[in-house]
């Protein structure tokens, strides 16, 4: 069956609280409740809590996981890059919901912020989680330009028409968010390939440049690897850049028809 | 053989395509649309069908409404269809969330068997009635 709790060394205890010091605080405190967990010590993880003055900091959560690292706890541990929606590094769990970090701001949410790593996923410390499958999955989809025509001296042409569909398809910033939230990636993640591989590759089933649809196809039809998809559509609830790989999955299935009818 | 040194890559290739599933998709989709019709015409038709003033009156009109053969063969559409369907959709239920291979084998046979015992059933309690 599927696993619907967890393994014992996974259950999550109670962990330090940090308050900010007496005195200091020039704006309103807010609590951050963060999962920890070190490899290395052995120890279940835990939630610490941080209460931090905000202004102290900018207004995105990113910002506050920035502040708790340098001035409150240095060996908080999270992957961040572009802080600006572009990179997809910060993506976690804020508030039971997937999301980046850096784009999301702390007044979005109510009282205490529950922070996590992106969920079912192997956590290799604190907020960062082991990609490596869900990146092979990308590269499994061919995410590159397929022809056999010689190439032209200048350029591959597409109409505009044809360049618009592309539009909803090509923003996807490998966050992660999506898969992670989608409950049949949870339960069959090594066998389906998740809704940001398959966006991806509808993204290259539509580019009317590309000559190895057929391939592609053949490659992706399968219980599993495509056939998982049940329309739960958290993926296209949590995206956030707003995309809809959902809809992209739909269109796959939708072409898996037209070439047998 | 352990695949824990296996690279992602390897892992997710795995056995490859099954080059299948659209023509599991395309029959539950198919057979949904024939059930819209075929379901709610049969309960309409079953509440018509079993009135009467008592237990032997309803039970002669049931009789001769499955004996009519427009009503025996939609009667039978209608009951094959949801069972054939209930199977594709169990299939995906099992898929989804039996993770040891051998259960999941198991329990897929399981269901062919099932069904198909359902569907030869009611062939021949349908057909007992209206050919009798």
């Amino acid at each position: 069956m599927v696993q619907l709790t967890l393994p014992k060394n996974s259950k999550i205890k109670t962990g330090k609280t940090w308050s900010a010091p007496e005195g200091s605080s020039s704006g309103p405190l807010r609590t951050f409740r963060v999962y920890r967990f070190d490899p290395d010590n052995g120890e279940n993880p835990r939630w610490d809590t941080y209460n931090v003055d905000t202004s102290k900091f900018g207004p995105m959560i990113l910002d506050a996981l920035i502040y708790i690292k340098n001035e409150v706890d240095p060996t908080l541990a999270f992957r961040r890059s572009c802080r600006e929606g572009v990179c997809g590094s910060c993506a976690m769990n804020i508030g039971g919901r997937n999301t980046i970090a850096c784009t999301k701001g702390v007044d979005e949410f109510k009282g205490a912020i529950t922070i996590s790593p992106l969920p079912h996923q192997p956590v290799i410390k604190d907020l960062v989680p082991d990609l490596s499958q869900f990146y092979a999955q990308h590269a499994y989809v061919a995410p590159y330009l397929q022809t056999t025509t010689p190439e032209p001296q200048k350029e591959w042409k597409q109409t505009p028409q044809d360049r618009e569909k592309l539009d909803g398809l090509y923003e996807c910033i490998m966050c992660a968010s999506c898969s992670t939230s989608c409950p049949s990636y949870w339960w069959n993640g090594d066998k389906y390939l998740g809704p940001a591989a398959l966006l991806q590759a509808y993204r290259w089933l539509i580019d009317s440049r590309d000559e190895a649809t057929g391939d592609r196809l053949d490659d992706l039809e399968d219980p599993f690897k495509l056939y998982r998809c049940h329309t739960i559509m958290n993926c296209a609830q949590v995206c956030p850049k707003g995309l809809n790989p959902a809809e992209a999955i739909a269109s796959i299935k939708t072409m898996m028809v037209e070439r047998r009818v | 053989m352990s695949n824990s040194m296996r690279t992602p890559l390897g892992k997710v290739r795995g056995l490859g395509s099954a080059r299948d599933g659209a023509g599991h998709f395309i029959a539950q989709r198919v057979s949904a649309v024939a059930l819209v019709f075929l379901v709610p015409w049969f309960l309409v038709s079953l509440l018509c069908a079993t009135r009467g003033d008592d237990t032997a009156a309803r039970f002669a009109n049931a009789e001769a409404w499955l004996s009519h053969p427009f009503n025996a063969i939609l009667v039978l559409l209608a009951v094959c269809g949801t069972i054939y369907h209930m199977r594709l959709g169990l299939q995906v239920v099992i898929e989804d969330y039996i993770t040891g291979h051998t259960m999941r084998i198991a329990l897929l046979i399981l269901n062919t068997f099932a069904s198909y015992g359902l569907i030869a059933a009611a062939v021949f309690s349908v057909l007992k009635v209206a050919v009798a």
